[in-house]
Order: C-alpha cells, then sequence, then structure tokens
C-alpha cells in the first residue's frame, strides 16, 4: 500500500440477514484506490456494488474485513467521527438524488455546511457559486420538484461538492438520466477528477459511462472478476460478451 | 447553527399547519385552564382573605342558646338570654380589648324622596374598634346617646349612597320606620363579607334606641348576640376561657352542656375558610394539570408519526454528515417549539379567560407573573420529556437503514 491509498479495503465481507437466513453478498473484497484515481465498478444487477459503495460511503458497516479511509480504520470510529468523515471527507452521490423536498436547491446544497456550524450567509454564497458551476444559477431559489431528473443530480453534485471532499462516491448517478445529460455529468465528475484532483468513484453497468474511468473494478456475484485499466477491462468484456 | 435549527423546526411545523397546530391545541387548553384556574383561585383566596381582614382580628361572636345537638333549648340563638349588662361585664376581663353588643333588625328608611330597606344594628361605640371599621366622614355614637336612647345613626357606603346620592348625610335627618334620625357619621366601605353579602349596606344606631325606640321585644336588655376582641392572637384562648367563666357564672350555670350562650372563635373559622379556598385553588390547579399530561402525550404522538415519516429526511441528513445529535436536537427543538408556542397561545387564553370571567360573571381573578412563567417552564419540560423518545428514536435510525426506508 502507498501513503496516498484513500481507500483501503482488505478481505471485506458482507451479510445481509433476512428472513430467509443470513445472504452473503459480498465475499472477501480487497482493493486500494490512490488519491487522484477515477475509478468505475461495474458488474450485474444484485452483484454488491450498491451494498459495497454504502459501504464505502460510511452509510452502512461490514460484516468482515477492515476498511482503511484516509488511513483511519473506519471500524473504530465513533458515530459522531463517521458522521464527520460524510460530512467533510466524503461527496456521495445517489441514484435516486435524495435531495430535501421541502428545501429550497440552495438550502439542499448548503445543507452540509449547516452540520459544520458555517455561518448562513457563508453557507448560501457557496452552494449558490456551487449551483452556478453545475449550470443551475437561475434556479437556486426554486424546488427539486420544479426540476428535471437531470437537474436534480446536478443538484445532489453540488451539494456533494459543498464540503470540499477529497472522494466523491457515486452509486449509479446516471440510472435515472437520459444519455446525453449523462455525458454531461459524467464530463463534470472528470473535470472534478483532472482539475481538482479529486478521487471519484462511480458505480454504473454502462460502457460508454465507464469508459470516462482510467480504471475498472468488475464484481461479480460478491467476488472481484477484474481490476484493472478501464480501457482494457472494458475491450476484454466486450470480447467475453460477443 | 442555532438558527438553521429553528428555521428547520419553523419549516417542519409549516409543512404541516392542520396537524401542527391540534398537537398544539392540547397544550393550549392544558395551560389555558392552569392559568384560569390558578387565576380564579388566587382571587377566590384574595377576596377571602380582604374578607377576613375586613372583619377585624381575634374576633368572637357570642350567640344565645347552646350549641348541643339536639339539646332541649334548640338552635343558637333562639330565646335572647344575652343582654347589655353580659357585655358590660365582658368588657372588663384582662384578655379583652372591647366589646360590641348587637341588636339587628329589617327597617324601611326614608330621606327625602328615596327610600331603602335593610338591617338596622342596635350596638355601641365600641362596635367599630371590633370590627376595624374606620369613620368615613362624621362622629361616632357618645356616651349619653347610648344612655339616653337619642335618635342618632351611622350609616354604610351603600345607604349613604341609595338615600342621599351626592348629598353629604351627615347632619341630614333620615326617617327610620317613620322615626327622624340624625345622621352623625358615614362608615368607610368594607366591601363583601365572607359569605358575599355587602357589609356597607348597614345602619348603626344606639343599641338601647334599638331596643326601646326601634324593635320592641318580650325580652327586654337583650340583645341578639355579642361581638368581642381579644388583645390579642396569643390571648385568643385565654379570653375564650374567661368569658366561658364570666358568663357561666353571670348567668348561674355549674356544667358547661347546660350553656345557654355559645362562644366563636371567628377568626378561626376564617382560618378554616382561607385554608379550604387555598386547597380548592391548589387541587383545581393539580385537575387543569392533567391537561397538559395529555397536552404532552399529544405532542410525543405526533412526533412518533413524524419521524416515521421523516425517517428518508433523516437518513439524508446523516449521509451528508449530521450526527446523533444533530438529529436529536432537530425534533427535540421541534417538540419543545410546539409546547412552547402552544404555551403562549394558552396564556393568551387564560388570560382572555380570567378577565372574562372577571367582567361577565363577576368572579374574583388575580393575573399574577407567578404562574404565567411557571406555565413556560412546565410547557418546556413537557417539550422536552415527551419529545425526547421520539427525538432519540430519530437520531438513533443507522444512515443506511433510514436512506432505504420507503
Ligand atoms: N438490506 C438488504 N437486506 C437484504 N438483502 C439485501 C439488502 N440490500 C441488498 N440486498 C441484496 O444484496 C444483493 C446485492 O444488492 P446490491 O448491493 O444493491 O446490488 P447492486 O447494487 O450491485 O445491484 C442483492 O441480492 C440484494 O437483494
Ligand atoms: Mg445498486
Amino acid at each position: 500500500m502507498s501513503a496516498t491509498d484513500v481507500i483501503r479495503i482488505t478481505h471485506l465481507g458482507k451479510d445481509y440477514d433476512t428472513d430467509a437466513g443470513p445472504v452473503t453478498v459480498l465475499r472477501g473484497i480487497s482493493f486500494s484506490i490512490h488519491e487522484g484515481e477515477f475509478v468505475a465498478i461495474m458488474g450485474p444487477s444484485g452483484s454488491g456494488k450498491s451494498t459495497l459503495m454504502n459501504i464505502l460511503g460510511c452509510l452502512d458497516t461490514p460484516t468482515s474485513g477492515e476498511y482503511v479511509l484516509n488511513g483511519h480504520s473506519v471500524s473504530e470510529l465513533d458515530h459522531d467521527q463517521l458522521a464527520n468523515l460524510r460530512n467533510r471527507v466524503i461527496g456521495f452521490v445517489f441514484q435516486g438524488f435524495n435531495l430535501l423536498q421541502r428545501a429550497t436547491l440552495t438550502e439542499n446544497v448548503a445543507l452540509p455546511l449547516v452540520y459544520r456550524g458555517v455561518a448562513r450567509h457563508e453557507r448560501n454564497a457557496k452552494a449558490e457559486s456551487l449551483l452556478g458551476k453545475v449550470g443551475l444559477a437561475s434556479h437556486v431559489r426554486s424546488y427539486p420538484n420544479k426540476i428535471s431528473g437531470g437537474q436534480q443530480q446536478r443538484v445532489a453534485i453540488a451539494r456533494s461538492l459543498v464540503g470540499d471532499p477529497r472522494l466523491i462516491l457515486a452509486d449509479e448517478p446516471t440510472g435515472n438520466l437520459d444519455t446525453h445529460t449523462s455525458q454531461e455529468i459524467m464530463d463534470f465528475f472528470t473535470r472534478l477528477n483532472r482539475e481538482d484532483g479529486i478521487t471519484v468513484v462511480v458505480v454504473t453497468h454502462e460502457h460508454d459511462i465507464a469508459a470516462y474511468a482510467q480504471r475498472l473494478i468488475r464484481l461479480v456475484d460478491g467476488k472481484i472478476a477484474y481490476d484493472g485499466p478501464a480501457a482494457a477491462g472494458l475491450h476484454e468484456h466486450a470480447e467475453v460478451s460477443s | 447553527m442555532i438558527w438553521a435549527m429553528f428555521a428547520e423546526a419553523w419549516h417542519a411545523m409549516g409543512a404541516n399547519r392542520l396537524r401542527t397546530f391540534l398537537t398544539m391545541l392540547g397544550m393550549v387548553i392544558g395551560v389555558g385552564a392552569v392559568i384560569l384556574m390558578l387565576s380564579i383561585g388566587q382571587g377566590t383566596q384574595q377576596r377571602i382573605q380582604d374578607s377576613i381582614n375586613s372583619m377585624g382580628a381575634n374576633l368572637f361572636i357570642i350567640l344565645s342558646g347552646s350549641n348541643v345537638a339536639g339539646g332541649v333549648r334548640g338552635g343558637s340563638g333562639n330565646v335572647p338570654t344575652l343582654t347589655l349588662q353580659d357585655a358590660q361585664a365582658l368588657a372588663e376581663l384582662p384578655a379583652i380589648a372591647a366589646v360590641a353588643p348587637v341588636s339587628p333588625g329589617q327597617a324601611q328608611m326614608v330621606y327625602g324622596p328615596n327610600n331603602w330597606n335593610t338591617t338596622v344594628m342596635g350596638t355601641t361605640a365600641d362596635f367599630l374598634k371590633v370590627r376595624d371599621w374606620p369613620l368615613k366622614e362624621g362622629d361616632t355614637f357618645s356616651e349619653l346617646d347610648l344612655r339616653s336612647a337619642t335618635r342618632v345613626a351611622i350609616i354604610g357606603k351603600t345607604v349613604a349612597e341609595n338615600l342621599f346620592g351626592d348629598e353629604n348625610p351627615v347632619g341630614k335627618t333620615m326617617r327610620i320606620r317613620n322615626s327622624p334620625f340624625l345622621v352623625i357619621g358615614v362608615l368607610a366601605s368594607k366591601g363583601q363579607s365572607l359569605d358575599g353579602r355587602d357589609q356597607d349596606d348597614t345602619v348603626l344606631v344606639p343599641v338601647t334606641t334599638a331596643q326601646r325606640k326601634l324593635f320592641g321585644t318580650r325580652f327586654a336588655g337583650t340583645v341578639r348576640y355579642i361581638m368581642v376582641e381579644a388583645k390579642s392572637a396569643e390571648l385568643m384562648a385565654r379570653a375564650e376561657n374567661q368569658m366561658n367563666d364570666l358568663l357561666r357564672q353571670r348567668h348561674r350555670i355549674n356544667r358547661p352542656e347546660d350553656d345557654d350562650f355559645t362562644v366563636r372563635n371567628l377568626t378561626a373559622l376564617a382560618d378554616t375558610a382561607a385554608d379550604t379556598a387555598r386547597t380548592m385553588s391548589l387541587m383545581l390547579g393539580a385537575i387543569a394539570s392533567v391537561s397538559l399530561v395529555v397536552g404532552g402525550i399529544g405532542i410525543m404522538n405526533i412526533m412518533l408519526v413524524s419521524v416515521t415519516e421523516r425517517t428518508r429526511e433523516i437518513g439524508i441528513r446523516m449521509a451528508i454528515g449530521a450526527r446523533r445529535r444533530d438529529v436529536l436536537g432537530q425534533f427535540l427543538l421541534e417538540a419543545v417549539l410546539i409546547s412552547l408556542i402552544g404555551c403562549l397561545i394558552g396564556v393568551l387564553f387564560g388570560v382572555g379567560g380570567g378577565l372574562l370571567a372577571s367582567h361577565l360573571a363577576g368572579l374574583s381573578v388575580i393575573i399574577s407573573a407567578g404562574p404565567i412563567i411557571l406555565a413556560f417552564a412546565v410547557a418546556a419540560a413537557i417539550g422536552i420529556f415527551f419529545g425526547f423518545y421520539p427525538a432519540r428514536m430519530a437520531a438513533n435510525l443507522k444512515p443506511i437503514e433510514a436512506l432505504r426506508y420507503q
């Protein structure tokens, strides 16, 4: 491992308790992601991508194995420290946007700063400048249900960026969007990665989306089936499936 | 941060106005009832205290007849056995400050075109001392008035107003039962008595005048009752013993069972009345507080629903960095705000209701800061107490489970 590893997981396992007994979803996954990487995670539906992302985002805890984020072993952190990581280190983007319907776009974007105790005018200024960056400057006062899905996802991305995170985790961010909008979103992630050096991990099942990444991790049935350069991985998969 | 939390809570409350209003209603009614009850209770206590103070201190009343139940003598005061001489003898006792014999009767009185019907009390100048009742104008009876049964009268404020209007009654002659009486004094106002009668609706005349010239009686020289003031509160018990001994001796009675008089400690009776009023007002307050608790349970109920409904929102907040205490604080603040705003409205209703009760129903109402401050403190405590469980439930949600909640 190198000192610049943002994420390092070793033998990560996850079982879900269901009515029919425990179901194993992740079966001993290990990998590291360095600072500044752009990683795509692919895999068939139900292969455990979201489960993995939730653990990486400190929203869920693994059943076994170790997760080290920025040099901290996550399993040793308490609730407040985890909240702090979610607030300052990680920007999480969901497939379903997860915006607060009752709050304006500015309030939605500014929300992470509320939990840092940033003053209102400062929060709003930052939120509005980020909304401008994602092309929604004219919508700052409007509400999530008044804008399109693509626009909502851009709001969610603005929110994930408002705390200046070093790591963006996006679970199928373009899953609900049309091709054109998806490309705009991915272009935005690419710029963040290239220009600001932010580490980006994107889950997707679309090849052209994964093609934006440098590295590809393919999950099959809770195990890593491929971990390497995106171009080669996508090519190999295309050959296998054809 | 604090303002952001207030704004959030305000938003959340506004999101479901009807529900927030109905939840508040429980607090409104509870606080309103408590304030109203305490105000009425305090007013009643004050009224009773005023009446007691207006009665005169360290006071006894001696009535004719025995208070032994079922005795052959019948109820107190049936047969007059107390005399003016008894009163004079009582005044000599060491523990006693003043004595006033009273011979009352109803009488019609006239001045010019006005007439009025009220109680005329035959008594002595000491009556004013016993009852701590100053004159507003004029003079009291002289020794001569008592000895020669002069037709002079001291009138209460109500009588003065009804007979004389704006005129000064002192020096005027009015007619009582058609006999002319010179008004020599006007009493200061005393207000209501303990049993709610207007004490100012009265006329005092010398007891001898009453006996000989107004209300002739088969039992010449007797009086209906005697009022006695002891020298001090500490001397009350000794005064009572001295009076009993003296009257038994004068009436030639050997055994207390044969008493033809009854000595009552009015001050003790009044204290009992004041105690009863205090207890009543506490009880009313306690009953009203039950509705406060019910209001609190209403808040808890709604907060539980609210936490369930907003589980996903809680998940989102946690996903972007809300700590447990942020979520706890948010829901707690909401509960406390509902409670305090409900309390504020309740105080307004309680105070308004109190004013209404005093204007329309003539109840004595005292609105003081104490119960209002108490209500706010209790409301805040109720908000925290009943809001804590739902808020903690929200705070203890796991981020991923809250996010997955549909
Ligand atoms: N909370 C849960 N309880 C039980 N099983 C779950 C839960 N979440 C996901 N699963 C199961 O785990 C497997 C992996 O799910 P997920 O990580 O969402 O896959 P992906 O995102 O790759 O489609 C699926 O079979 C899913 O049914
Ligand atoms: Mg998924």
